[in-house]
């Protein structure tokens, strides 16, 4: 397990050294002179001046990236150009928007998709399994921010249950801040949650032909037992896959869905920072997305050496 | 023939054939405003109704079908065009360190969601319909390499592989003449999957502003008009929306009907 560890955690800071490579080199590299990029055409030059020096463009550009990184590392990400504040401050404003709404999504999406995996795979053929399979077909074809809007029409315009969009503040309470993360989070969870469903029923179908559920009924367990002790446990495997890559869909997507709900996370920062062209914020808070997807995958192949100890020896 | 993959079948090419026809004939011109019937719901002179300029909304929506079908059928094409090769490739050189290569940075596109590369990409060239498919197309082209992979590692160790190596064949010409014929049906299969993403991804993407700008017409960037205008006609909101539910769900319907009749293996157990 150790050794697994140490290789999936080398393959990780690989991963997070190129990724940031890219990164920099598509914002820093790429415009040329990013100053007259964020300034427009028609800058003063003292004032591009200024700015170069201020963002340390007359270095070359290893000691810039260098900076950039060992920058970030020690969690100091620069300062915002058009807000003139620390861009890690910003950030962790936002952030705690931002991952509450993916992990209550996250967490929503589980919630709906194994019970409903469970049950069409253990009715299989049946009127139950068909029904949950057509709506899975439909929820994977409707477009999240568009399922939002109804959301909205319903439940905000409507019924007046939630608020058509904004955030309460975490300061407000946990509740508030929840219920204002609540329409959201169905909105990102639902199309997430009819693919995990679907791949929560092949799964479990694929063991339910297996010798040890035989076995396991041969023993005496009734279908049922057999079903939660021996299959949902084995069947898990390939569902954590799908798990760890939708948690980078669901903080991709909630970008998408802040803008819907004008929620105040990173994806409205980015969204800002691009029309301000404000190239210092879009660099530093697209790194930590990808820092934050690579890590959670990380996470995810530690956990299936968890859950399935021949993964272990075999790689 | 099943029954999914008739209604499938019909959906997609009703989709099409509205695409198809806005060449030669819309209901109405989308460049001329008609503020008068603004925000109309359907009749029979507007039979969707109109938008906030009373543009025709049935028109908008041919003219955006283009759009939506253009950008993703260019984004499955980057993702076949590049990602095949490269995982025949590294199936080809397997174990090698292009194989590790290649496969890794398979790994590293995954870490960047297209969202997050159109991010990227329009940050520093700014918002279009291209930089909208070079996003998307990206994101494509590591689930064609690691599928192809995967399908041609099996087809390696057949039999009739080794009698072609025995006849002394490369692994370039196998690849190419024994290899890829025998991965075809699954690779259309993804691509009619794919394709479906790439709907929903360019919608997403127009939405948020990231993708086609205007005047080009698009189905994502129809919603962001209606998003304002939920309260009062909920229809302009309404219309691209279930389009896009349609075309996607027609899509998905076909290509799990086509991946049945092309894999009779799948045909016993499908999931």
């Amino acid at each position: 397990m150790l050794i697994y560890t140490l290789r999936r955690l080398a393959s990780l800071t690989v991963s997070l050294i190129v990724a940031s490579f890219v990164i920099f080199a598509v914002i820093e590299v790429i415009p040329g002179d990013p100053a007259s990029f964020m300034l427009g055409v028609n800058a003063r030059p003292d004032t591009l001046a200024a700015l170069r020096a201020e963002l340390g463009l007359d270095q070359s550009l290893p000691v810039r990236y260098f900076a950039w990184v060992s920058g970030m590392l020690t969690g100091d990400f620069g300062i915002s150009y058009t807000y003139k504040t620390p861009v890690a401050g910003m950030v962790a404003d936002r952030i705690w928007v931002s991952l509450p709404l993916a992990i209550y999504a996250l967490i929503l999406s589980t919630a709906i998709a194994f019970p409903a995996g469970i049950y069409a795979a253990s009715r299989r053929g049946g009127v139950g399994d068909t029904a949950v399979m057509g709506a899975t077909q439909l929820g994977v074809a409707i477009p999240n921010f568009w399922f939002a809007m109804i959301l909205v029409l319903i439940f905000a315009i409507n019924l007046r249950w939630f608020s058509a969009g904004g955030f309460a503040g975490w300061d407000k309470g946990l509740f508030a801040g929840l219920w204002s993360l609540t329409l959201p989070a169905i909105a990102l969870a639902l199309p997430q949650a009819a693919i995990l469903a679907r791949v929560m029923r092949s799964s479990l179908l694929d063991m339910l032909g297996e010798d040890f559920m035989r076995t396991a009924r041969a023993k005496g367990l009734t279908r049922r037992q057999a079903l939660w002790r021996h299959a949902v446990r084995n069947a898990m495997i390939p569902v954590l896959t799908i798990l760890g890559l939708q948690f980078s869909f669901l903080l991709a997507g909630g970008i998408v869905i802040e803008q819907v709900f004008f929620l105040p996370g990173l994806g409205r920062l980015i969204f800002q920072s691009i029309s301000a062209r404000d190239l210092i914020v879009v660099e530093s808070v697209v790194m930590l997305l990808v820092f934050l997807v690579i890590v959670v995958n990380f996470l995810v192949d530690l956990t299936y050496a968890w859950v399935d100890p021949r993964l272990r020896r075999r790689t | 023939m099943k029954v999914g993959f008739v209604i499938g079948a019909v959906l997609s090419a009703i989709v099409l054939g509205l695409a198809v026809l806005s060449f030669v004939w819309t209901p109405y011109d989308i460049t001329q405003l008609d503020v008068a019937n603004k925000l109309k719901g359907p009749s029979d002179v507007h039979w969707l109704g109109t938008d906030h300029f009373g543009r025709d909304l049935l028109s908008m929506v041919m003219m955006g079908a283009r759009t939506s079908l253009a950008v993703a059928l260019v984004a499955v094409g980057i993702g076949m065009g590049l990602g095949i090769p490269l995982g025949l490739t590294a199936a080809a050189l397997q174990g090698g360190w292009l194989d590790e290569v290649i496969m890794r940075g398979n790994d590293l596109i995954f870490a960047f969601p297209s969202l997050v590369i159109a991010i990227l990409i329009t940050a520093v060239f700014g918002a279009s319909a291209v930089n909208a498919i070079i996003a998307i197309g990206i994101f494509n082209i590591p689930v064609f390499a690691r599928l192809s992979r995967g399908a041609a590692l099996s087809l390696w160790s057949r039999d009739f592989i080794l009698a072609a190596r025995v006849a002394g064949k490369g692994k370039a010409r196998i690849s190419w003449e024994h290899i890829l014929p025998n991965i075809t049906n699954l690779m259309i299969v993804q691509g009619t999957i794919q394709f479906s993403l790439g709907i929903l991804a360019e919608a997403a993407l127009s939405y948020i502003g990231l993708g086609a700008q205007p005047p080009t017409a698009s189905w994502g960037r129809m919603l962001a008009d209606a998003q304002t205008l939920l309260y009062i006609a909920p229809h302009t909101a309404l219309v691209p929306g279930l389009t896009i539910v349609i075309t996607v769900l027609g899509l998905n319907l076909l290509g799990d009907g086509l991946r049945d009749m092309l894999d009779p293996r799948l045909r016993v157990d499908r999931s």
